[in-house]
């Protein structure tokens, strides 16, 4: 191909400023008068010329012409490598946007249809043992299910945390082949399904021990599914922890505990707190686990050790598997608790979490120079007083440096 | 090092020089977190061990009884000991695949929207939000499926029956294109719809790992070809996409184990059915995880042992494609650092 500058631009003009931008106005043009062409195109298909119906079917066939007239148009003054450019960059973009709104179609569907039963306080506050299918939303609640899922996740947390993270410690701070069994085990587990690890729970702690069901055994099948998600993730953060560091305690006589509870743990604290509470969401949003071992029940039960428990992805589960418009209502309404719940975790593990380990928030980082700085001067002062204690006067190189 | 010294060691003393014995001291608060840090590796050695060798054991009783059947009988009554998961295996896969098949261009595309077009002041944002995605409960996806996308996609359904029907996937039983009366709803509760929303739970998983490695290709290399010029599309197809194709491969099978041991969001949507259902726009399908949710409740001792089997099939299934995407993906990354 041959590019012909010359006819264009007349030597005589003066050289024009380079237009260095990333969007061309003439881009903006045409994909605007695209957009408006393939609109008013289908809807001619649409209303007059073909009996077609439905939203969605709307939607891709006039991003299918969208598509097609758009390649027409910017081959009228492109190049051909320009014009795929130019193609793929609409539909790379279109398919992130497609994936933003599904996200938001997700979340704000669910939320949206559960504000009727968030709206009334009751929900917050009762049970769901009193009211019957046929009952209106100001009757009836989830804090069976709230108080459910808040005791089987901390009682999962309190075996998992301490569990996984000596695990992960373990792995990184012993390695060897012994080391490397309990990883390929713990990374080979991360894949089990969770339904399999409530079966397993179901399987030994209430066919085969003779337990009942119970807020207990839900929170074994949530710790037996989130382990292997806390010590793997944990054990990639540990590993981050940069070598010098550790070598530096270790070379000032520190055990392995002392290096592991002063430099290493400290170190990675952010990212195993980050660790820690995606693997609550994980546990918390779960339902297969618990369905097959809480026992689904509609009243308040705060004993995990007997009768059956509830929690909110399980309550959803049940409520909306009525046909009754009310408990589907309130199906969504704790959803829309569950949502907020993760939302909210989410939101804490980004604050706490997403800097690497030794990266210091601007407060830690203030506090550790006035650290510093209080040690620097009672290293002086100490170096001053013993000076003057064998009588050597002021040395050379405390007359030069700047105090 | 230029300074050589030079040490006379006499004959007699050479014998004793050999390697040095090193020995660490060892106090004892550090013999004691030494043994608790292998204890709790132990532990969990034993807890993840337990339950493949219990799955192993108890399903292996109701493996004895069918023999082969267990693979290729389609019917679930093991009570009169007629089971076999051909059925809910095929199911299982049917819906994985339909999944991967909308997960990869839409995690793909938003992978390298992010790593290469998004504008950098919102770039932090989208990964927050993707990430967040992954993390939203399957319940909810299921909800969301059922309620919302359900009754839109069923003229969809309708229409790809009607005109792409002569492929065999795609035949509905029971439609007939120019019968106008026809109702949609034998596209409702079908492979395809609850492939569609699993696809979606696990875009978000498989795009992350791909825009990490989409990340990671060498600036040199994409200015190189920039500098040569190439479009931005020459540049991703020249240097991105050759070198994320161990992120695009592994993130792809990681989703694909993550579509397999879905539950909740598919047992919300299908309507199960125990023949093998090749048809995917038509109601009915089956998984093993949602055959294991249906059951378990009022199983018999066998039964219980039989869904044992069926859940081992479904674990080691998940362990094989888990294991070559962690392989695929560790390969990628350890290319990248030798950059």
């Amino acid at each position: 191909m041959t590019t012909v500058i010359g006819d264009r631009l007349p030597p005589t003009t003066p050289e024009a400023r380079r237009n260095t931008a990333t969007i061309r106005t003439v881009d903006v043009i045409r994909l605007l008068g695209c957009a408006a062409a393939s609109i008013g195109f289908t809807s001619w298909l649409y209303f007059s010329a073909l009996p077609l119906e439905g939203f969605l079917g709307f939607v891709l066939i006039s991003y299918g012409l969208f598509l097609l007239l758009f390649m027409v148009v910017t081959s009228f003054d492109e190049n051909g490598p320009t014009v795929r450019d130019r193609i793929i960059e609409v539909v790379v973009n279109s398919l992130a946007f497609l994936m933003l709104l599904a996200l938001f179609s997700v979340v704000f569907y669910t939320v949206g249809r559960g504000l009727g039963p968030l709206g009334n306080l009751n929900f917050f506050v009762q049970d769901m043992s009193l009211a019957g299918p046929l009952d209106p939303l100001s009757k009836g609640g989830v804090i069976h299910a709230m108080a459910g899922t808040l005791i089987m996740i901390t009682m999962a947390l309190a075996v998992s945390v301490p569990l996984g993270l000596l695990t992960a410690v373990f792995l990184s701070e012993y390695p060897g082949r012994y080391a490397r069994i309990v990883r390929t085990i713990v990374e080979a587990m991360t894949a089990l399904p969770s339904i399999v690890a409530g079966l397993f729970i179901y399987a030994t702690v209430i066919i085969f021990l003779g337990f009942n069901r119970s807020g207990l055994a839900a929170s074994l099948a949530i710790t037996v599914m989130m382990l292997p998600i806390i010590i793997r993730s944990a054990d990639v953060v540990l590993r981050l922890v940069p070598g010098n560091l550790k070598e530096a305690a270790r070379a000032l006589g520190a055990s392995t505990w002392r290096t592991v509870w002063t430099v290493t743990l400290p170190t990675a604290r952010s990212g195993l707190t980050t660790a820690i509470i995606l693997g609550t969401a994980r546990g918390i949003g779960e339902t297969s686990p618990v369905l097959l071992t809480a026992g689904a029940t509609t009243f308040l039960n705060l004993n995990p050790l007997s009768g059956p428990m509830s929690s909110l992805p399980l309550t959803t589960f049940a409520l909306v598997r009525s046909p009754e418009p009310n408990m589907i209502a309130r199906g969504f309404g704790s959803a829309a608790v569950l949502m907020v719940l993760v939302v909210l975790l989410f939101a804490l593990a980004r604050i706490i979490g997403g800097r690497g380990p030794g990266q210091l928030s601007s407060r830690q980082e203030r506090a550790r120079t006035r650290q510093s700085k209080v040690d620097d001067y009672r290293f002086r002062a100490r170096e001053l007083g013993a000076r003057r204690h064998v009588g050597g006067g002021v040395s050379e190189r405390e007359r030069t440096s700047p105090s | 090092m230029s300074v050589t010294e030079k040490i006379d060691v006499p004959a007699s003393e050479s014998s004793m020089d050999r390697p040095r014995r090193l020995v660490a001291a060892v106090d004892r608060p550090d013999v004691a977190f030494r043994w608790i840090a292998r204890g709790s590796g132990t532990v969990v050695l034993v807890i993840m061990s337990l339950v493949g060798l219990f799955l192993l054991y108890q399903g292996y009783q109701a493996i004895q009884v069918a023999g082969l059947n267990f693979l290729t009988e389609q019917a679930w009554d093991p009570n009169s000991g007629k089971f076999g998961i051909a059925a809910v295996l095929v199911g299982t896969i049917l819906i994985a695949l339909t999944a991967i098949f909308f997960a990869l261009p839409l995690s793909l595309g938003t992978a390298l929207y992010i790593s290469e077009y998004a504008p950098r002041k919102i770039k932090n944002a989208l990964v927050t939000i993707v990430d967040l995605m992954a993390a939203v409960p399957s319940v909810v996806y299921g909800l969301w499926g059922l309620f919302f996308l359900s009754p839109e996609i069923l003229p969809v359904s309708q229409w790809i029956a009607s005109y792409l029907g002569w492929i065999p996937i795609f035949t509905v039983h029971g439609f007939k294109a120019d019968d106008p009366l026809a109702t949609p709803t034998v596209f409702a509760a079908s492979t395809f719809i609850a492939g569609l929303v699993v696809g979606l739970m696990v875009a978000p998983i498989t795009s992350s790992i791909m825009r990490e490695v989409f990340t990671q290709a060498p600036l040199g290399e994409r200015e190189g070809a920039l500098a040569l010029g190439a479009t931005r599309w020459g540049m991703i197809r020249s240097v991105v996409l050759p070198f994320g194709r161990g992120g695009i491969i592994g993130g792809t099978m990681l989703g694909l184990g993550r579509a397999l041991g879905e539950t909740i969001a598919v047992y919300l949507i299908i309507s199960p059915v125990f023949v093998i259902q090749p048809h995917i726009l038509e109601k009915g399908a089956n998984t093993i995880s949602a055959l294991i949710a249906l059951r378990y409740n009022e199983a018999s001792p066998f039964e219980l042992s039989a869904l044992m089997a069926a859940g081992l099939a479904l674990f080691l299934m998940t362990l094989v494609v888990n294991f070559v995407a962690s392989i695929i993906i560790s390969r990628s990354r350890s290319g990248s650092q030798g950059d």
